[in-house]
């Protein structure tokens, strides 16, 4: 076929070119800049190559949010990803209950993240709070603010309530989408329960769960909002995931120049974890389909 | 394998069904006979796969009993019946192999793996898959998926019945007859209780011993083929088989006469008084056109369909068919019709009236 070349075409590309310059690449590159130099003050910078990032590197500061990160992320997807599908196979498939459910679940997924924090953050206090008063009069010793496991706990619990709804609907729709005739054929083969499960409800979940994962992978690894609101990063560090040293060292300490370092690491890291997961199951789908 | 039994069963899909017309399924009793083969016939939407689900359990009868050698099963769960089913459109085991698709109901049931494996290849073989065996199942195409179905249908030796819900429809046409054929061996072969769901005539006429007809949710007729094609018990057994079907026209009958719209047609045999709608049917294959005798006819077109030509017309304002052979000339003078006074039925109210004698 003849191609056209009209180069007036550029124009057509022009104004999203304009809203991603504005939008990402703009601010993405102020935060390299600074990630390369180092100022006294006065507006005036200095080149600081790759100083920024050996420190990073060798920080232990770092290398502990980090892990912590990488703990809760791992944690929160084993919990929520079999709860949300547990979840979905139990929903009713139709009529007034299914709506019904439908809306109960979504509710947590409506309310902004702060508000979640104070909710949690009140409700587990010990003087005023539901659960935290409950648990300290059932004689458990539970204080976020200053035990390191009922601070992480509360965390994830919090977390596995907010979001286990998003992994359960998006469970749910690929279930619904599975023909009334596989069930009956596997009647009809006199499969058992774990084995419809196995071999027609997860493959033909498989699609949105690899969503559910990567959606709740990169949010739980940017987390900031809630674990802030409730325990703000302590005991100590002990919840201080990289959001919120993130935003100590850039706010708290102004400390432009390795926060610019750390903030293009993370994003990097996301990144690499994100396409890594995503390739290698979009691989293994290819590998059936031959 | 075994004898099946409807007794008086009935199906709504409504929680309190009023009349009779709330019914998908209307009452039946049958026996299905150990070993025979038989085709489920009838329009979509007129209660044949609700026939075939409540005899594999997937569905409960709203009323009346099934029973299996005269043993009730009528609430007993579908493992539990070992039936096989193949439905209309192909469900496949995606990320298993084909070998293990087909093997899937044999290890469901703890079959020993020598006995799988021998038993898988030799369905492979009937199939036609032998050499895709390690293949995962996913991205085939939708015929080879339907192939896979069948085979997982047919792997069972022990089955009380193989029920097919209309299982060719995504299958390309050659591909059609010949998996048609091997069904039909393996009937001969294994002697499993068939029953065949379809719309198509022609899939029930060869694949069937007995086609049982079906028409708003009710069994019209039962019977070899050659009795739905000479008599036809209901109207619409003469319409739905055959090609084209009866042509049925409006009547008055007395005695050994049928009176269509003033003029006289003989008929084959002696009829008592009737009343109600009296209607008399006659194929296609059993007219003449003719230039002299019988009834005024308005020809409104010819097709020649190879083999026959069917004449399009009109009598008395009633639309027929006629077939005439190939080689026979259809000239501008011919502008009568007649019937074979043997192959006219007379109907009452849709439903044949037996005659109560021949004719001399």
């Amino acid at each position: 076929m003849e191609k056209t070349v009209n180069q007036k075409a550029w124009f057509l590309v022009l104004p999203v070119l304009i809203l991603v310059a504005f939008s990402a690449v703009i601010p993405l590159m102020t935060v390299v800049n600074y990630a390369f130099q180092d100022t006294f003050g006065n507006n005036k910078f200095f080149w600081a190559g790759l100083e920024w990032f050996e420190e990073l590197l060798d920080s232990e500061r770092m290398w502990g949010a980090l892990g912590r990160q990488l703990a809760f992320s791992g944690i929160i997807l084993a919990i929520e990803v079999p709860l949300g599908i547990f979840v979905a196979l139990h929903m009713p498939k139709k009529g007034f209950w299914a709506s019904f459910c439908l809306v109960l679940m979504s509710l947590p997924l409506l309310i902004p993240w702060n508000v979640v924090g104070t909710i949690w953050q009140v409700f587990g206090r010990v003087d005023i709070g539901l659960l935290g008063y409950t648990l300290d009069k059932l004689g458990i010793s539970y204080n976020y603010t200053q035990d390191f496991f009922a601070a992480w706990a509360t965390v994830i619990v919090m977390d596995v309530w907010h979001w286990t709804s998003l992994v359960a609907l998006l469970a749910y729709a690929g279930l619904q989408s599975i023909p009334d005739a596989y069930y009956q054929a596997a009647k009809i083969d006199q499969a058992s329960r774990w084995k419809v499960f196995r071999y027609i409800e997860l493959p033909k979940m498989q699609g949105v769960l690899m969503i559910a994962i990567l959606l709740r992978f990169m949010d739980s690894f940017m987390i900031y909002t809630e674990p802030f609101v409730v325990t703000g990063g302590g005991p100590g560090n002990s919840t201080t995931f990289l959001s919120i040293d993130l935003v100590k060292m850039a706010l708290g300490q102004f400390d432009l120049g390795p926060a610019a370092a750390f903030s293009l690491m993370y994003f990097l890291v996301i990144l690499l974890i994100s396409w890594v997961f995503y390739t290698v199951m979009t691989n293994l789908d290819k590998r059936d389909g031959v | 394998m075994a004898k099946i039994t409807l007794d008086n069963l009935a199906h709504s899909y409504l929680p309190n069904p009023q009349s009779e017309e709330d019914f998908a399924l209307k009452e039946l009793n049958h026996d299905w006979v150990d070993g025979e083969a038989y085709a489920l016939l009838g329009a979509s939407g007129c209660g044949k796969s609700t026939l075939l689900n409540i005899i594999s359990g997937l569905l409960q009868p709203s009323q009346g009993r099934i029973l299996f050698n005269d043993v009730d099963v009528t609430h007993a769960p579908t493992a539990e019946r070992n039936i096989a089913q193949v439905f209309q459109f192909p469900v496949v085991y995606d990320t298993m192999t084909v070998r293990d698709n087909l093997a899937f109901p044999l290890k469901n049931r703890g079959e020993d793996p020598a006995y799988i494996a021998s038993r898988v290849q030799q369905i492979a073989q009937m199939i036609g898959m032998e050499d895709v065996l390690g293949r995962k199942a996913r991205g085939l195409t939708a015929d080879a998926k339907q192939k896979i179905s069948l085979g997982r249908g047919m792997v069972r030796e022990d089955v009380n019945a193989l029920l097919f819900d209309e299982p060719l429809t995504v299958i390309d046409p050659h591909m059609k007859w010949e998996l048609r054929t091997q069904l039909k061996s393996l009937h001969h072969e294994f002697g499993h209780t068939m029953i065949y769901v379809t719309h198509d005539q022609t899939e029930a006429l060869t694949f069937a011993d007995k086609v049982v007809v079906m028409y708003d949710g009710r069994v019209v007729q039962i019977g070899t083929p050659e009795e739905l094609f000479a008599r036809p018990e209901h109207t619409f057994v003469g319409y739905f088989i055959g090609s084209p079907g009866m042509n049925v026209l409006p009547a008055q009958v007395s005695g050994a006469m049928a009176h269509v719209g003033g003029a006289e047609i003989a008929l084959g045999a002696f009829y008592g008084a009737t009343e109600g709608k009296i209607e008399i049917g006659v194929r296609p294959e059993f007219t003449r056109l003719s230039a002299r005798e019988g009834l005024p006819v308005n020809i409104r077109r010819v097709e020649d369909v190879g083999r026959h030509k069917i004449v399009r017309a009109e009598v008395f304002g009633n639309e027929i068919n006629i077939i005439s052979g190939e080689d026979e000339e259809i000239s501008a003078d011919m502008t009568r019709v007649t019937f074979d006074a043997a192959a006219i039925n007379v109907y009452r109210n849709d439903w044949r009236v037996a005659p109560l004698g021949v004719a001399a």
